[in-house]
Protein backbone atom coordinates (compact mmCIF):
# COMPACT_ATOMS: atom_id res chain seq x y z
CA UNK A 1 0.00 0.00 0.00
CA UNK A 2 1.19 3.35 -0.98
CA UNK A 3 2.71 5.73 2.36
CA UNK A 4 0.59 8.11 1.25
CA UNK A 5 -2.46 6.50 0.81
CA UNK A 6 -5.06 7.49 3.54
CA UNK A 7 -5.92 4.26 5.00
CA UNK A 8 -1.81 3.93 5.40
CA UNK A 9 -1.82 7.04 6.78
CA UNK A 10 -4.86 6.16 9.48
CA UNK A 11 -3.11 3.04 10.38
CA UNK A 12 0.26 4.87 11.05
CA UNK A 13 -1.32 7.49 12.93
CA UNK A 14 -3.21 4.95 15.14
CA UNK A 15 -0.10 2.89 15.92
CA UNK A 16 1.47 5.92 16.57
CA UNK A 17 -1.30 7.04 19.50
CA UNK A 18 -0.50 3.67 21.06
CA UNK A 19 3.11 3.37 20.45
CA UNK A 20 3.75 7.14 22.05
CA UNK A 21 1.56 6.34 25.43
CA UNK A 22 -1.05 8.85 24.38
CA UNK A 23 -3.49 5.78 24.39
CA UNK A 24 -4.08 2.26 25.64
CA UNK A 25 -4.13 -0.49 22.62
CA UNK A 26 -6.93 -2.62 24.25
CA UNK A 27 -9.02 0.32 25.81
CA UNK A 28 -9.35 1.90 22.26
CA UNK A 29 -9.40 -1.17 20.18
CA UNK A 30 -12.46 -2.00 22.79
CA UNK A 31 -14.15 1.23 21.85
CA UNK A 32 -13.94 0.08 18.43
CA UNK A 33 -15.24 -3.41 18.64
CA UNK A 34 -18.17 -1.67 19.73
CA UNK A 35 -19.15 -0.31 16.85
CA UNK A 36 -21.57 -2.05 15.04
CA UNK A 37 -24.18 -0.73 12.41
CA UNK A 38 -26.24 0.79 14.97
CA UNK A 39 -23.29 2.36 16.80
CA UNK A 40 -21.31 3.51 13.83
CA UNK A 41 -18.94 6.09 15.19
CA UNK A 42 -19.27 5.01 18.66
CA UNK A 43 -15.29 4.99 20.06
CA UNK A 44 -15.68 8.42 18.21
CA UNK A 45 -19.06 9.75 20.22
CA UNK A 46 -17.74 8.88 23.77
CA UNK A 47 -13.85 10.34 22.95
CA UNK A 48 -16.17 13.29 22.33
CA UNK A 49 -18.23 13.25 25.54
CA UNK A 50 -14.74 12.84 27.46
CA UNK A 51 -13.98 16.69 26.03
CA UNK A 52 -17.06 17.63 27.04
CA UNK A 53 -16.66 15.63 30.37
CA UNK A 54 -12.81 16.97 31.12
CA UNK A 55 -13.42 20.71 30.09
CA UNK A 56 -15.55 20.82 32.88
CA UNK A 57 -13.61 19.21 34.92
CA UNK A 58 -10.62 20.84 34.97
CA UNK A 59 -12.52 23.99 35.01
CA UNK A 60 -13.71 22.65 38.34
CA UNK A 61 -10.35 22.01 38.97
CA UNK A 62 -9.52 25.53 38.11
CA UNK A 63 -11.90 27.50 40.69
CA UNK A 64 -10.66 24.95 43.86
CA UNK A 65 -7.68 25.94 43.00
CA UNK A 66 -7.67 29.74 42.86
CA UNK A 67 -10.14 29.69 46.28
CA UNK A 68 -8.50 29.74 49.73
CA UNK A 69 -8.36 27.31 51.18
CA UNK A 70 -8.27 24.91 48.66
CA UNK A 71 -11.41 22.14 48.86
CA UNK A 72 -8.64 19.41 48.69
CA UNK A 73 -11.41 16.96 49.74
CA UNK A 74 -13.18 17.99 47.04
CA UNK A 75 -10.08 18.46 44.46
CA UNK A 76 -9.98 14.96 45.02
CA UNK A 77 -13.41 13.65 44.05
CA UNK A 78 -12.88 15.66 40.67
CA UNK A 79 -9.55 14.34 40.25
CA UNK A 80 -11.22 10.44 40.91
CA UNK A 81 -13.41 11.15 38.05
CA UNK A 82 -11.16 12.30 35.56
CA UNK A 83 -8.86 9.44 36.49
CA UNK A 84 -12.02 7.13 35.80
CA UNK A 85 -13.44 9.01 32.41
CA UNK A 86 -9.26 8.80 31.19
CA UNK A 87 -9.17 5.34 32.07
CA UNK A 88 -12.86 4.47 30.08
CA UNK A 89 -11.55 5.93 27.08
CA UNK A 90 -7.57 4.76 27.44
CA UNK A 91 -6.34 8.26 27.56
CA UNK A 92 -2.99 7.21 29.38
CA UNK A 93 -1.05 10.10 29.84
CA UNK A 94 -3.92 12.39 30.92
CA UNK A 95 -4.82 9.60 33.78
CA UNK A 96 -0.93 9.41 34.53
CA UNK A 97 -0.77 12.79 35.09
CA UNK A 98 -3.81 13.19 36.93
CA UNK A 99 -2.85 10.72 39.25
CA UNK A 100 0.27 12.71 39.74
CA UNK A 101 -2.11 15.77 40.70
CA UNK A 102 -3.83 13.41 43.30
CA UNK A 103 -0.57 12.61 44.69
CA UNK A 104 0.02 16.37 45.91
CA UNK A 105 -3.88 16.74 46.37
CA UNK A 106 -2.93 13.81 48.97
CA UNK A 107 -0.33 15.75 50.35
CA UNK A 108 -2.02 19.37 50.49
CA UNK A 109 0.57 20.84 48.44
CA UNK A 110 -1.01 23.99 46.55
CA UNK A 111 2.01 24.68 44.61
CA UNK A 112 2.31 21.31 43.27
CA UNK A 113 -1.40 20.80 42.29
CA UNK A 114 -1.00 24.26 40.76
CA UNK A 115 2.24 23.08 38.49
CA UNK A 116 1.03 19.78 37.86
CA UNK A 117 -2.79 20.76 36.71
CA UNK A 118 -0.98 22.99 33.77
CA UNK A 119 0.69 19.50 33.06
CA UNK A 120 -3.02 17.54 33.14
CA UNK A 121 -3.87 20.41 31.07
CA UNK A 122 -1.22 20.16 28.35
CA UNK A 123 -1.43 15.94 27.82
CA UNK A 124 -5.52 16.64 27.38
CA UNK A 125 -4.84 19.50 24.44
CA UNK A 126 -2.47 17.28 22.83
CA UNK A 127 -4.44 14.22 23.34
CA UNK A 128 -7.44 15.98 22.02
CA UNK A 129 -5.69 17.28 18.85
CA UNK A 130 -4.62 13.84 18.24
CA UNK A 131 -7.71 11.87 18.52
CA UNK A 132 -9.57 15.03 16.25
CA UNK A 133 -7.03 14.56 13.67
CA UNK A 134 -7.56 11.20 13.89
CA UNK A 135 -11.33 10.60 13.70
CA UNK A 136 -11.50 13.42 10.86
CA UNK A 137 -8.75 11.37 8.86
CA UNK A 138 -11.03 8.36 9.84
CA UNK A 139 -13.86 10.07 8.52
CA UNK A 140 -12.25 11.11 5.29
CA UNK A 141 -11.43 6.68 4.06
CA UNK A 142 -15.19 6.34 5.45
CA UNK B 1 -34.48 -18.16 29.65
CA UNK B 2 -35.00 -14.60 30.50
CA UNK B 3 -33.41 -11.83 29.09
CA UNK B 4 -30.77 -10.52 31.78
CA UNK B 5 -31.35 -6.91 32.76
CA UNK B 6 -29.24 -4.69 34.11
CA UNK B 7 -29.22 -0.76 36.30
CA UNK B 8 -26.12 1.05 35.58
CA UNK B 9 -25.33 3.29 38.35
CA UNK B 10 -22.10 5.68 37.72
CA UNK B 11 -22.67 9.62 37.82
CA UNK B 12 -19.97 10.29 34.99
CA UNK B 13 -21.28 10.57 31.68
CA UNK B 14 -18.37 8.71 29.90
CA UNK B 15 -18.30 5.44 32.46
CA UNK B 16 -22.37 5.88 32.25
CA UNK B 17 -22.24 5.84 28.25
CA UNK B 18 -19.32 2.90 28.05
CA UNK B 19 -21.18 0.59 30.90
CA UNK B 20 -24.21 0.85 28.64
CA UNK B 21 -22.96 0.67 25.41
CA UNK B 22 -21.08 -2.63 26.67
CA UNK B 23 -24.08 -4.02 28.01
CA UNK B 24 -25.99 -3.88 24.97
CA UNK B 25 -23.19 -4.97 23.23
CA UNK B 26 -24.06 -8.32 25.20
CA UNK B 27 -27.98 -7.98 24.33
CA UNK B 28 -28.40 -7.30 28.02
CA UNK B 29 -31.28 -4.60 28.48
CA UNK B 30 -30.12 -1.77 30.85
CA UNK B 31 -31.12 1.37 32.54
CA UNK B 32 -28.88 3.86 33.41
CA UNK B 33 -29.11 6.45 36.58
CA UNK B 34 -26.78 8.83 37.98
CA UNK B 35 -26.75 8.05 41.75
CA UNK B 36 -27.22 5.48 44.45
CA UNK B 37 -30.45 7.26 45.47
CA UNK B 38 -31.58 7.09 41.90
CA UNK B 39 -31.06 3.23 42.13
CA UNK B 40 -33.11 3.38 45.29
CA UNK B 41 -35.45 4.90 44.19
CA UNK B 42 -36.25 3.13 41.02
CA UNK B 43 -36.16 -0.40 43.30
CA UNK B 44 -38.66 1.20 44.67
CA UNK B 45 -40.84 2.36 41.88
CA UNK B 46 -41.09 -1.43 41.37
CA UNK B 47 -38.37 -2.08 38.67
CA UNK B 48 -36.62 -4.86 39.08
CA UNK B 49 -32.63 -6.01 37.81
CA UNK B 50 -30.90 -9.09 37.52
CA UNK B 51 -27.66 -7.75 37.57
CA UNK B 52 -26.36 -3.72 39.20
CA UNK B 53 -23.33 -2.47 38.22
CA UNK B 54 -22.73 0.06 41.10
CA UNK B 55 -19.75 3.07 41.25
CA UNK B 56 -18.80 3.75 44.37
CA UNK B 57 -18.33 7.31 44.40
CA UNK B 58 -21.00 9.14 43.78
CA UNK B 59 -23.09 12.49 44.67
CA UNK B 60 -26.13 12.46 46.88
CA UNK B 61 -26.07 8.62 48.14
CA UNK B 62 -22.55 7.25 46.79
CA UNK B 63 -22.00 2.91 45.99
CA UNK B 64 -21.70 1.61 49.50
CA UNK B 65 -24.62 3.61 51.11
CA UNK B 66 -26.88 2.46 48.16
CA UNK B 67 -25.98 -0.79 48.36
CA UNK B 68 -26.81 -1.43 51.81
CA UNK B 69 -29.94 0.14 51.38
CA UNK B 70 -30.78 -2.10 48.08
CA UNK B 71 -29.88 -5.40 50.67
CA UNK B 72 -31.51 -4.13 53.45
CA UNK B 73 -35.15 -3.53 51.07
CA UNK B 74 -34.46 -7.34 50.08
CA UNK B 75 -32.68 -6.83 46.74
CA UNK B 76 -30.67 -9.99 46.24
CA UNK B 77 -29.75 -9.65 42.67
CA UNK B 78 -25.96 -9.48 42.01
CA UNK B 79 -24.34 -6.35 42.70
CA UNK B 80 -21.03 -5.68 41.06
CA UNK B 81 -18.99 -3.01 42.64
CA UNK B 82 -17.02 -0.93 39.51
CA UNK B 83 -14.65 1.67 40.68
CA UNK B 84 -11.01 2.74 40.30
CA UNK B 85 -10.66 2.32 43.97
CA UNK B 86 -7.46 0.07 44.28
CA UNK B 87 -6.55 -0.01 47.93
CA UNK B 88 -8.22 -3.14 49.85
CA UNK B 89 -9.30 -1.02 52.62
CA UNK B 90 -11.08 1.37 50.30
CA UNK B 91 -12.67 -2.11 48.34
CA UNK B 92 -13.02 -3.69 52.09
CA UNK B 93 -16.05 -1.08 53.29
CA UNK B 94 -17.39 -1.41 49.55
CA UNK B 95 -17.83 -5.12 49.31
CA UNK B 96 -18.70 -5.61 53.11
CA UNK B 97 -21.75 -3.44 52.69
CA UNK B 98 -23.17 -5.97 50.42
CA UNK B 99 -21.49 -6.83 46.76
CA UNK B 100 -21.36 -10.05 45.17
CA UNK B 101 -18.86 -8.52 42.78
CA UNK B 102 -16.08 -6.14 42.12
CA UNK B 103 -13.81 -4.76 39.20
CA UNK B 104 -11.53 -2.08 39.08
CA UNK B 105 -12.49 -0.06 36.27
CA UNK B 106 -12.17 0.67 33.11
CA UNK B 107 -14.76 -2.24 33.01
CA UNK B 108 -13.71 -4.46 29.81
CA UNK B 109 -16.08 -7.34 27.89
CA UNK B 110 -14.37 -9.42 29.63
CA UNK B 111 -14.72 -7.88 32.94
CA UNK B 112 -18.94 -7.75 32.28
CA UNK B 113 -18.78 -11.72 31.09
CA UNK B 114 -16.83 -12.84 34.22
CA UNK B 115 -19.42 -10.84 36.17
CA UNK B 116 -22.63 -12.07 33.75
CA UNK B 117 -21.02 -15.83 34.49
CA UNK B 118 -21.69 -15.33 38.03
CA UNK B 119 -25.00 -14.98 37.60
CA UNK B 120 -27.19 -17.74 38.95
CA UNK B 121 -30.30 -17.15 36.04
CA UNK B 122 -32.36 -19.84 36.16
CA UNK B 123 -36.32 -19.47 34.48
Amino acid sequence: MDRNHPQHQVLYMRRSLFDQGYIDREQFIQLEELQDDANPNFAEEIVTLFYTDSARLIQNIEQILVNKPIDFARLDDILHQFKGSSSSIGAKKVKEACTQLREYCCAENAEGCMRTLQVVKQEYAVLKRKLETYFQMVRQVG
Amino acid sequence: MNKIRALVVDDNMVNQTMHHRLLENLGIENQVVKNGKEAVDVHYSGKYFDLILMDMDMPIMNGIEATKTLRAMGIRCMIAGVSTRSLDQEKQEFIEAGLDDYQEKPLTKAKLVSILHKINHTT
